[in-house]
């Protein structure tokens, strides 16, 4: 057993938080300057993806969020099997992460603690955390927070198994085409097909943390990808929605097993502000 | 083009659908919660808290500001959340709305029957925009957080015309 102390991960998650919030990822960053070039004739498309390159870099530079919605802080955590924490649990060394980090570092807390009542819990607590057991004895810690117009954008379909793919695309797309405008475009669209009504919603978040330019490891979901981001491309949306080629910088598919009944899909939109950051203690 | 708030609504018949706009001006903060107390005064005669006649309205939920700082980073909210209210916010006197994303039939109704303007600045670039804020203060419902009404004096926050008053709309 290797021991690891709760706050060794409460610190980690508290600088997570931060770091996160001021440094859009590279391969991000990289995907938008190549579609500043696909967008040579559309001047409002142009001026909008170089604006978003200089907030990446006045961001990094000066230590301002991204984007005010620094989000619901999600959690995907890999725990090694031959962990054990001392001194607590996962859950409440993580949300301790999240409300020092918020706090200290001048995030915006836009959790209420009531979905009805509405009242802010001032901390953004508690975390939205999934956790799965896997071999070895390390702690994998994914953090992505999520901003909640993006969030609103995104949908879930109990499909029937006979409409097959056509369905599936059909569903993705209307979806996008219904939503995608208000969702900051260029968006990352994250699919989870199969599982249940409570997994496939996980398999499209989880799809999310893929890197842009990264391959589907199954060469058919690989071309479905390709397909999925063309077609939504030529919706004409565009970045912010006021028309463009660029309406998608990738679109991941997750799948998992499922009932002979049933055919879920998930879309989780993402917005252009696609902050993540994978650490390993 | 360079304007400043005052500019910006008096020749608000010359301002045209898909326009770059750098503004400069006084203009307020209100998002979903914001909205609901200012109806809930509205509806029931009191003061509010703001002055609306002539005004502009942010749809923004800032980070807070950092010691020394004059406000954290501020991008747009998704401007449709605001619809319901928008149409009586109009007819009460603001004139320019800012936001993202597209509105409802009857937002761009209203805008046309009320001269006023929709622009849009673009969402992500919090720390970008947050440069463009000079002074930054809250005006009301503090207990609301990132949700109370900040008055930003703002100069050159980059935007775009995205209704304009003769009802062209850019998301059509």
């Amino acid at each position: 057993m290797r021991k690891i102390e709760s706050n060794i991960i409460t610190d980690a998650v508290k600088i997570l938080c931060a770091q996160t919030s001021y440094n859009l990822p590279d391969d991000v960053l990289k995907s938008i300057n190549s579609s500043i070039c696909h967008e040579e004739s559309n001047r409002l498309a142009r001026l909008i993806l170089k604006q978003i390159t200089e907030n990446a870099a006045v961001a990094k530079e000066e230590q301002i969020p991204l984007c005010q919605d620094t989000g619901t802080a999600n959690f995907f955590v890999k725990i090694g099997q031959e962990v054990y924490l001392e001194d607590g649990n996962i859950y409440d060394a993580i949300n301790r992460g999240v409300s020092l980090g918020y706090k200290d570092n001048y995030l915006r807390k836009s959790i209420v603690s009531d979905p009805l009542e509405r009242k802010n819990t001032k901390d953004n607590a508690p975390a939205s955390i999934y956790i799965d057991i896997v071999p070895g004895d390390k702690i994998e810690i994914a953090f992505l927070p999520k901003g909640g117009g993006s969030e609103n954008a995104s949908a879930l379909k109990m499909l029937i198994p006979l409409v097959g793919w056509d369905g599936v695309k059909d569903f993705v797309l209307s979806v996008i085409n219904d939503k995608g405008r208000n969702a900051c475009p260029p968006l990352i669209v994250g699919v989870g097909i199969g599982g249940d009504f409570a997994s496939v919603g996980l398999l499209a978040k989880k799809a999310l943390l893929r890197e842009i330019g990264s391959k589907n490891k199954n060469e058919f979901y690989n071309q479905k990808e390709q397909e999925l981001l063309f077609e939504i491309d030529k919706l004409n949306i565009g970045p912010m929605g006021m028309g463009g080629k660029t309406t998608a910088l990738a679109v991941f598919i997750n799948t998992k097993p499922t009932h002979i009944a049933s055919l879920p899909v998930a879309v989780n939109v993402q917005c252009h502000s696609c902050r993540r950051k994978t650490i390993t203690i | 083009m360079k304007i400043n708030l005052q500019d910006l609504i008096f020749n608000v018949r010359n301002i045209k659908v898909g326009q770059e706009v750098l503004l400069t001006g006084s203009i307020y903060t209100a998002r979903d919660a914001a909205h609901k107390r200012i109806m809930a005064i509205l509806d029931n005669g009191g003061d509010l808290p703001v002055d609306l006649k002539n005004s502009a309205i942010y749809y923004c939920g800032p980070t807070p500001s950092k010691p020394g700082e004059i406000i954290g980073s501020c991008g747009p909210t998704t401007s449709s959340r605001m619809d319901v209210y928008t149409p009586r916010l109009l007819k009460e006197g603001v004139k320019v709305l800012i936001g993202k994303g597209s509105r409802s039939e009857s937002v761009i109704e209203s805008l046309k029957g009320n001269s006023a303007l929709y622009l849009v600045a673009t969402g992500g670039i919090g720390a970008l925009i947050s440069k463009t804020v000079k002074r930054s203060e809250i005006l009301a419902f503090e207990d609301l957080g990132p949700e109370a009404i900040y008055k930003f004096e703002v100069e050159n926050m980059p935007l775009i015309v995205a209704t304009d008053s003769f009802g062209n709309n850019i998301f059509k």
